[in-house]
């Protein structure tokens, strides 16, 4: 997701659109969701696989923060 | 004669225009692959505009991890002179190679235009042949070219004298009206509009482009 300090674009035209179309009272933040299957069982060491893989590609920790669900 | 590197990624288009503008300068331009691992010893090195990788993930975000950007991060840390162009700027940033992030444009348009710009420093490779000041037209041309990044990095930009390029009239909500930024040395420069579609006044929508090239040129040619 996009840090809260930081300008959303994509977002605030999601949020001017859905005005448009009478949704009041929402504000939208806009980012993005990576499914991703293991071989195997979801290990804290397969997440820890995919927390690094989050900060080095998946992501853009300068101005987008993410959070890792297993499920 | 001088030798600077174009690299080619998939997905770059402006390429051969980097090329010839090199060319126009009096340089040799040399064609690098972006699967290579060498920068076949360029004295400087471009990275274009375009959409590498399609721009898949994050621009910039996939091309980073070309094998050549090994080399370029190597290089950057000799000081050899690296010039980013539109997509290029946006390899360097996810490179990690110059700060911030380029955004989509705070009007979700692409815009494509003659820009206007103010040249704000003089104190880098790539901008030593221009004045403090002066006033510029280059051709623009990008969708994510929303420059951004945490307030503290911004006022280290402004305090360390790192803003290069400012727009007059601000057209992608780019924080502080930045339009291209250097890392502290001077030598990697990024910029978001074209100096090299803006190298003749037959082809562009002036000249102002040439004074980039010419600037390293005179750079290396001092060192050397």
């Amino acid at each position: 997701m996009p840090k809260p300090e930081i300008l959303d674009p994509q977002g605030k035209a999601i949020t001017g659109a859905l005005e448009g179309l009478g949704f009041t009272g929402m504000s939208v933040r806009q980012g993005k969701r990576f499914e991703i299957e293991i071989d195997g069982d979801v290990t804290d060491e397969v997440l820890a696989q995919i927390r690094d893989a989050a900060e080095r590609l998946l992501a853009n920790t300068v101005v987008e923060s993410f959070e890792v669900v297993a499920e | 004669m001088t030798k600077i590197g174009v690299i080619t990624f998939p997905g770059s288009l402006d390429d051969v225009d980097a090329q010839r503008a090199v060319r126009a300068a009096g340089a040799e331009p040399v064609a690098l692959w972006h699967a290579s691992d060498s920068v076949d010893g360029v004295d400087a090195i471009v990275l274009p505009g375009g959409f590498a990788h399609g721009d898949y993930l994050r621009a910039g975000a996939l091309a980073r991890f070309s094998p050549i950007m090994a080399a370029v991060a190597d290089e950057a840390s000799r000081g050899t002179p690296i010039l980013g162009l539109g997509n290029g700027f946006q390899v360097l940033c996810e490179a990690g190679l110059l700060d911030g992030v380029l955004l989509r444009n705070a009007g979700q348009q692409f815009i494509s235009r003659p820009q206007r710009l103010r040249v704000e420093t003089k104190d880098t490779v790539w901008t030593v042949a221009f004045e403090r000041g002066q006033e510029i037209t280059l051709a623009l041309k990008h969708g994510e070219g929303n420059f951004q990044a945490p307030a503290a990095t911004l006022q280290q930009l402004e305090d360390n004298d790192q803003v290069v390029l400012r727009y007059l009239d601000n057209p992608d909500g780019s924080a502080n009206d930045i339009a291209g930024i250097t890392n502290a040395r001077g030598n990697v420069v990024g910029i978001m509009p074209h100096p090299e579609y803006s190298v003749d006044d037959v082809t562009g929508p002036s000249s102002d482009g040439r004074p980039f090239f010419e600037s390293v040129l005179r750079f290396l040619s001092v060192r050397a």
